[in-house]
């Protein structure tokens, strides 16, 4: 008489397993923890900071950790008006931080110069960075900055991570 | 002391090229060799302990074509008075009040970033808004409201803003002002 064994798990822990796709789990990992930049350049600054207390409470998303070091951030929350002179650092700091890396523009200086058509600011981070959300407004409600966060948490959601960021490798594996 | 005894005491050191009240408001114009010994006359007989402010004027097509402008203000007195001269475009140089009112270091580096005057025995005469290598003065009436491109490697650049008609303007009416704007973000589009 044959007798059949349970090989990887048996009956205690079968209720308690969850089959995915790797992608889709690291995706979920992913997006509910955001640490942000907080590039707090102008008066958008002052609504992100709302967004982080109590009140309207960042950290029901993940995203409570604002991190002023680049080397720990994710996102980087573009808040306030990019002046020619603050470019090139605001460029650099998101060079240093880790793939994978993302950008809001928040509010309309970031997003598109705003009302400063000027000589002295740079007419949308865009110019320099890879923007995935804009957030409209002058400057944009803690709402609406947490729309833009689930807005992007949406786009990571639909990433392929494992294909796209490890191109490179795979290419060089197979 | 009351404006009107400060501004004969001083008009008694210092001729004067022209007086001008209005609004209750003195202003006494004078030239550019006069101006520091005024300033440091004003301060240590007048009373004119508070230089509130010193800017400048661009009066572009007249000559001399720069004009420096300080406010001086008296708190114990509680008057007034405003010192104006003249500086030519072919020497772009005026005397620094820094060693009178400490607060005119900034002030006359903001004149220099903006109009590019410069002032003599200034302790420290560097850009205060725009960065070390932009090459020119954006406050002076012959430099365009949207910029110009300059490019300093690893520091600053700039480049011309679209200004679409005006800074503030805008025309209703068709096209739409999304398809106008010259920012605009349009799906698809890089």
């Amino acid at each position: 008489m044959t007798t059949t064994a349970p090989a990887a798990y048996d009956s205690k822990i079968e209720g308690n397993v969850i089959f995915s796709r790797l992608d889709a789990c690291i995706n979920w990992m992913r997006k509910n923890s955001l640490w942000p930049m907080p590039m707090g350049l102008a008066c958008c600054a002052i609504e992100m900071m709302a967004t982080a207390c109590a009140r309207f409470d960042i950290a029901r998303f993940g995203a409570e950790v604002m991190r002023f070091s680049p080397r720990q951030s994710d996102v980087m929350i573009v808040a306030g008006t990019v002046t020619y002179k603050m470019a090139y650092a605001v460029k650099r700091i998101y060079d240093q931080m880790p793939e994978p890396k993302w950008v809001i523009a928040m509010g309309a200086c970031a997003s598109s110069g705003g009302m400063y058509r000027s000589y002295a600011v740079l007419q949308g981070i865009d110019h320099l960075l890879p923007v995935d959300v804009y957030i409209s407004g002058c400057p944009p409600r803690p709402e609406a900055l947490l729309e833009g966060l689930m807005k992007l948490q949406g786009k990571i959601d639909h990433e392929r991570a494992i294909y796209d960021q490890k191109k490179e490798l795979l290419e060089a594996i197979s | 002391m009351t404006l009107e005894e400060a501004a004969s005491r001083l008009e008694s050191q210092f001729q004067a090229v022209s007086r001008k009240a209005f609004r209750e408001e003195l202003t006494l114009e004078l030239t550019l060799a006069q101006i520091e010994p005024a300033c440091r006359f004003a301060k240590e007989q007048l009373g004119f302990d508070f230089l509130a402010d010193l800017s400048s004027v661009d009066n572009f097509g007249d000559e001399p074509r720069f004009e420096l402008v300080y406010e001086l203000y008296s708190l114990a007195s509680n008057i007034h008075l405003r010192l104006r001269t003249r500086v030519s475009e072919d020497h772009l140089e005026a005397p620094s009040v820094v060693h009178i009112w400490a607060t005119a270091n900034w002030h006359e580096r903001e004149v220099y970033d903006m109009m590019g005057i410069r002032f003599a025995n200034h302790p420290d005469l560097r850009r205060i808004l725009m960065w070390e290598g932009y090459p020119y003065y954006p406050l002076r009436k012959d430099f365009p409201l949207e910029g110009k491109s300059s490019d300093m490697p690893e520091v600053a650049f700039s480049e011309p803003a679209p200004l679409a008609g005006g800074p503030f303007v805008s025309t209703p009416g068709p096209p739409h002002i999304a398809d106008r704007e010259p920012r605009a973000h349009r799906v698809g589009e890089d």
